[in-house]
């Protein structure tokens, strides 16, 4: 039978590199697995090169990316295996399981390095609540999140929530898992050998979402409708059985390879395991436990959920049925590992499939798109600035707080179990997560953050911001980044535009990467977000975690305790362009130096390490959207106190109030710790700008907003 | 104090009730599998831990009451020991007939994950001497059913009992139905059975036991459960 | 022979259906002024082997007792039908 490549999902060049490469023409089967395996979301044949640009290394860096998930150390023999994957296309089509799976995907890839999962992050990018589509995905999304994540055991313990018209139809679901794994304990796909068996562990394997990583790898069509068959179901209950069984099994030391069954299933976990071991692999299809009778390129290429494959000796594989057993899972050897170097499928004794290994999993040759600087300078109107009076800056500051990209997030995370695996020290809802290695006892800081409105104004030093965000808030509460992990989602790679725009991207947030010495040890890249309405904005998310020194508790971020000073950490004014004001009241659009400073980043690092370390204040907040106006409510609002600003009026500018970039930050210090803060701080831009106590928010003698009437504009009341 | 927590496919707060129990107490607790006929020789508290057994399928708490062990649990009950059932483990000693009533949907719809107060109702039993009469607890729930049920005529018998060993309150202790998160009758949040050996409770004490957690008000359950037992060895 | 056992199984009268009121409220909103009340409940299909329908109606029957009905909050009812293969 002959196939056209093209409903493969392949290009021309790319079909032609394959009859190359085998000296021969595929056969149907085997075009569709190239196919699905040469898809952008499985090659990264668009970004391969970009990714090389991201600074990996570290003395703290265990595994970086090439495996399921990245690994830092976390101390005591301990480490932190972590990574974020994005599951936007499903969950725009069916949001409920889409998010689901989402996150059931990313906690197989931690349970693969042989880490228990311990933690979720969610970063989600969702349409406006006015409209009722995006409402729906954006209630189907949570609910979603809420019912795998609560029922498998793991906590969501924060993320990042934003809200903008060009996510209406195109939501972005990015899930993130930390897990823990002791080092001398970690598990590898790159370490089979010849004559060991693949072992498949989990649900029985049936149509659910043939070929949806090609679908991953395509714009959204305008009736997604036709789509739906594709959407995988997931069942939280077997990934908690599977997640004990694993971990049951590989306290045995009977693993000596594992790899999670995410896109392409089988075929990948597979090949992948083979190409990176330098060995081959033969599948027998006839083996695989299947829901329904399928074709043998369906169960090569099935991405039913809850699956593992694991390689192991044969004469453990007993051992391993009578554990799967206990655990209720389907176990089955379904192959074996050889030293052909191919990927062999096999069904009713005769070969269906046979590709080199490597070609399958890592052979597509990169694709290099025009990359061009977008000519035209947005111009969007500017309504100018300048001093404030008070009647102003207490409806924009209504106006902010109500925003629902600053407001109160409790109704989506109270959906979530945070708590469960007792180890959640700081909920979300705060400007860092952080959670307990039950194992060592030490503490660790997790951020997640995306700017996409200054990605889109400056993609280099956007993103940097975005990781610099990330970082800043882990620095205050006195944690030591170990590293970072991403998810790249953007339009199509193949407008020139886009492409420049995300190779800026990727630059940005490599420079940061290597200034401040924070590698990228995982991640992943989400292309071709965008539907007939339009395309969302470049948004990298990023992940950041961070280590506490033995016995340091978190700095607070949100709470006051009678009378004490302000202090603003950093330049006076922020700057307006892409801030949350300007997009609120269209003024300062055009305000302000966007820059990127590492010595001043790396500067102020050190000096909130210390401030944390030292003791030396009772709260710190980094000024993020909304500026220092909205992080000083936030306070407030969560300690039911009020504040003075001590500012003259030609200070009191909206930069002053409401610019955002840059490290910048509001601590909140004793009069005993005063001397030792100032010493901190000497060198860096530091004021003492106001007082706590009282009952409301005011600017010298001037009362902006009662803290009642804050906390209500906050709730949405 | 010898602790055996049973272990159900999907239960998933089984290792944090052993790790409470260890912090508290300084004592190893069992985990015992679901399948097994029989509890480890010299058990005297059982626990059914939070989670979500059997996938929360058909009805949460169904079909692990079905599990083998459970007539082990009846028997240990029987003979005036205590057992303790956390949340899910609430749910499936209902299914039991252990304790009255059974957990409904919440009636916002939502599964709600928070801290809540509780009212200490009865100071008499072995899960509560250590606490006061009266004392409000702030203690977490995590649930999607936690609404107590039970049929007017029932309900008020188990009223007349003095069954009621929490209720959802204030933050000062004023019970009242705009307080309960899940619409609880009675703002019933834990029951005892009539001997008061057998506990179910929606909040997660497991949760409460640590101040690096955000509360300790869960410690004393434990506390008194460890001193109840040691009596009755003394006795 | 084979028998479908087709189980209903929904609220007890006096059993607040928490689900079936927000439905209700829902088709009230959208325009269904004629909605008085709604229940909602599970529908369970066993496929079961008998040797003839009474036989399959008493099996359900004790499934429903033992495992797949809690009588305290839920009613259900049975249909029988056989499958002609």
């Amino acid at each position: 039978m002959k196939t056209d490549f093209r409903s493969a999902g392949l290009t021309a060049s790319e079909y032609s590199a394959i009859r190359e490469l085998l000296q021969r023409e595929p056969n149907f089967a085997e075009l569709r697995i190239l196919g699905v395996m040469w898809s952008e979301h499985c090659s990264y044949k668009s970004t391969r090169r970009l990714l090389s640009l991201f600074p990996k290394d570290g003395e703290q860096v265990v595994q970086g990316p090439g495996e399921n998930a990245g690994i830092v150390d976390a101390g005591d023999g301990w480490g932190i295996a972590f990574k974020v994957e994005s599951h936007n296309h499903p969950s725009a089509v069916a949001p409920y399981q889409g998010a689901a799976t989402g996150v059931g995907g990313i906690i197989r890839d931690i349970l693969a390095m042989g880490a228990r999962p311990a933690a979720l992050m969610d970063g989600l990018c969702l349409g406006l609540k006015t409209s009722s589509r995006a409402a729906a995905l954006a209630d189907g999304i949570v609910k979603g999140i809420a019912g795998y994540g609560n029922a498998v055991g793991v906590p969501t313990i924060g993320g990042k929530t934003l809200y903008s018209e060009c996510y209406n139809g195109n939501p972005l679901v990015n899930a993130m898992c930390l897990g823990t794994v002791k080092l001398d304990n970690i598990v590898s796909s790159r370490t089979a050998l010849p004559g060991h068996l693949a072992v498949l562990i989990g649900s029985r394997t049936g149509r659910d979402g043939i070929a949806g990583a090609a679908f991953a790898s395509s714009e959204l069509s305008d009736d997604t409708r036709s789509s739906r068959p594709q959407v995988q179901i997931g069942d939280p209950f077997v990934e908690k059985l599977l997640i004990e069984c694993c971990l049951e099994i590989h306290s045995k030391g009977l693993i000596v390879a594992m790899q999670d069954m995410g896109a392409a299933g089988i075929t990948s976990s597979s090949s992948e395991i083979a190409a990176k071991s330098g060995t081959g692999i033969r599948i027998e299809a006839d083996l695989v436990p299947l829901r329904e009778k399928m074709e043998p390129w369906e169960i090569a290429l099935s991405e039913s959920q809850e699956r593992m494959l694991l390689i192991a000796e044969p004469e453990h594989l007993d051992e391993i049925g009578s554990i799967a057993a206990k655990w209720q899972l389907e176990c089955a050897a379904i192959g074996e590992v050889t030293d052909d170097g191919l990927f062999v499928m096999t069904s009713g004794g005769s070969t269906v499939v046979s590709l080199p290994a490597e070609m399958v999993g890592g052979g597509c040759p990169p694709v290099l798109w025009p990359s061009k600087r977008p000519s035209s300078e947005t111009t969007l109107p500017d309504g100018g600035t300048g001093p404030l009076d008070s009647s102003v800056i207490r409806e924009t500051l209504a106006a902010i707080l109500r925003d629902p990209g600053i407001s109160d997030k409790s109704a989506i995370y109270k959906q979530y179990d945070y708590m469960v695996q007792t180890g959640t020290v700081v909920p979300p809802g705060r400007s860092v997560s952080v959670f307990r290695v039950r194992q060592n006892g030490r503490l660790i800081g997790v951020t997640m953050e995306a700017d996409p409105w200054k990605c889109s104004i400056d993609p280099f030093k956007g993103a940097a911001e975005t990781f610099l965000k990330a970082l800043r808030p882990l620095w205050l509460s006195g944690a030591a980044h170990l590293g970072m992990t991403n998810c790249l989602n953007y339009p199509s790679p193949e407008n020139p535009e886009n492409f420049w725009v995300l190779e800026e991207s990727v630059k940005g947030l490599a420079a940061v990467a290597g200034d401040l010495s924070c590698p990228v040890v995982s991640g992943n890249v989400s292309l071709y977000n965008e539907n007939p309405e339009g395309k969302i904005m470049p948004t990298p998310m990023v992940g950041v975690v961070g280590l506490f020194e033995k016995n340091l508790l978190p700095l607070e971020d949100q709470s006051a305790s009678g009378r004490e000073d302000i202090f603003l950490a950093g330049d006076l004014p922020g700057t307006l362009e892409g801030s949350l004001f300007a997009r609120l009241t269209g003024n300062g659009v055009h305000e302000g130096r966007i820059s990127y400073d590492p010595a001043k980043e790396s500067s102020f690092m050190s000096r909130a390490l210390e401030t944390a370390r030292g003791d030396l204040a009772t709260c710190a907040r980094p000024i993020a959207g909304g500026g220092l106006l909205t992080a000083l409510s936030r306070i407030c609002i969560s300690s039911n106190m009020g504040l003075t600003l001590l500012l003259e009026p030609p200070e009191i500018t909206p930069g002053l109030l409401f610019g955002e970039w840059g490290p910048r930050a509001v601590y909140l210090v004793p009069e005993g710790s005063l001397n030792g803060f100032l010493e901190t701080w000497d060198g860096f831009p530091v004021k003492k700008i106001g007082f706590t106590g009282d009952s409301s928010l005011s600017i010298g003698d001037r009362e902006i907003l009662p803290v009642k009437k804050m906390q209500k504009c906050w709730r949405g009341e | 104090m010898n602790t055996s927590v049973i272990v159900f496919p999907g239960s998933n707060c089984d290792l944090d009730v052993v790790h409470a129990i260890s912090s508290a107490l300084g004592t190893q607790a069992d985990l015992v599998w679901h399948d097994d006929n029989e509890l480890p020789q010299g058990t005297e508290l059982v626990v059914l831990p939070g989670g979500f057994s059997y996938g929360d399928y058909l009805r949460c708490g169904a079909m692990a009451a079905k599990s083998p062990i459970i007539r082990a649990v009846i028997e240990h009950a029987g003979s005036g020991l205590p057992v303790l059932g956390i949340c899910n483990g609430f749910q499936v000693l209902t299914e039991t007939g252990l304790l009255p009533g059974a957990l409904l949907a919440n009636r916002t719809l939502s599964f709600i994950c928070d801290f809540c107060h509780v009212r200490v109702e009865r100071n008499d039993t072995p899960f509560t001497s250590l606490y006061r009469k009266g004392q409000v607890l702030r203690i977490p729930i995590a649930h999607y059913e936690g609404m107590y049920f039970l049929p007017g005529d029932e309900l008020a018998k188990i009223e007349t009992a003095n069954r009621i060993v929490f209720r959802y309150c204030s933050p000062e202790g004023e019970v009242d139905d705009s307080f309960s998160p899940n619409g609880a009758l009675n703002c019933i949040a834990g029951i005892t059975n009539e001997a008061g050996n057998v506990l179910g409770m929606m909040p997660h004490p497991e949760r409460a036991s640590e101040s690096i957690l955000g509360s300790v008000d869960g410690l004393p359950l434990w506390q008194s459960l460890s001193r109840w037992l040691e009596g009755r060895n003394r006795s | 022979m084979n028998y479908l056992a087709k189980i209903l199984v929904f609220p007890r009268e006096g059993v607040l259906d928490t689900q079936g009121k927000a439905v209700g409220k829902a088709l009230g909103r959208i325009g269904f002024s004629s909605v008085k009340d709604v229940k909602i409940g599970k529908y369970i299909q066993v496929n079961l082997e008998a040797k003839d329908e009474k036989e399959a109606e008493t099996a359900a029957e004790e499934m429903c007792r033992e495992l797949l009905v809690n009588d305290l909050v839920e009613d259900h009812s049975i249909r029988i039908e056989r499958i002609v293969l």
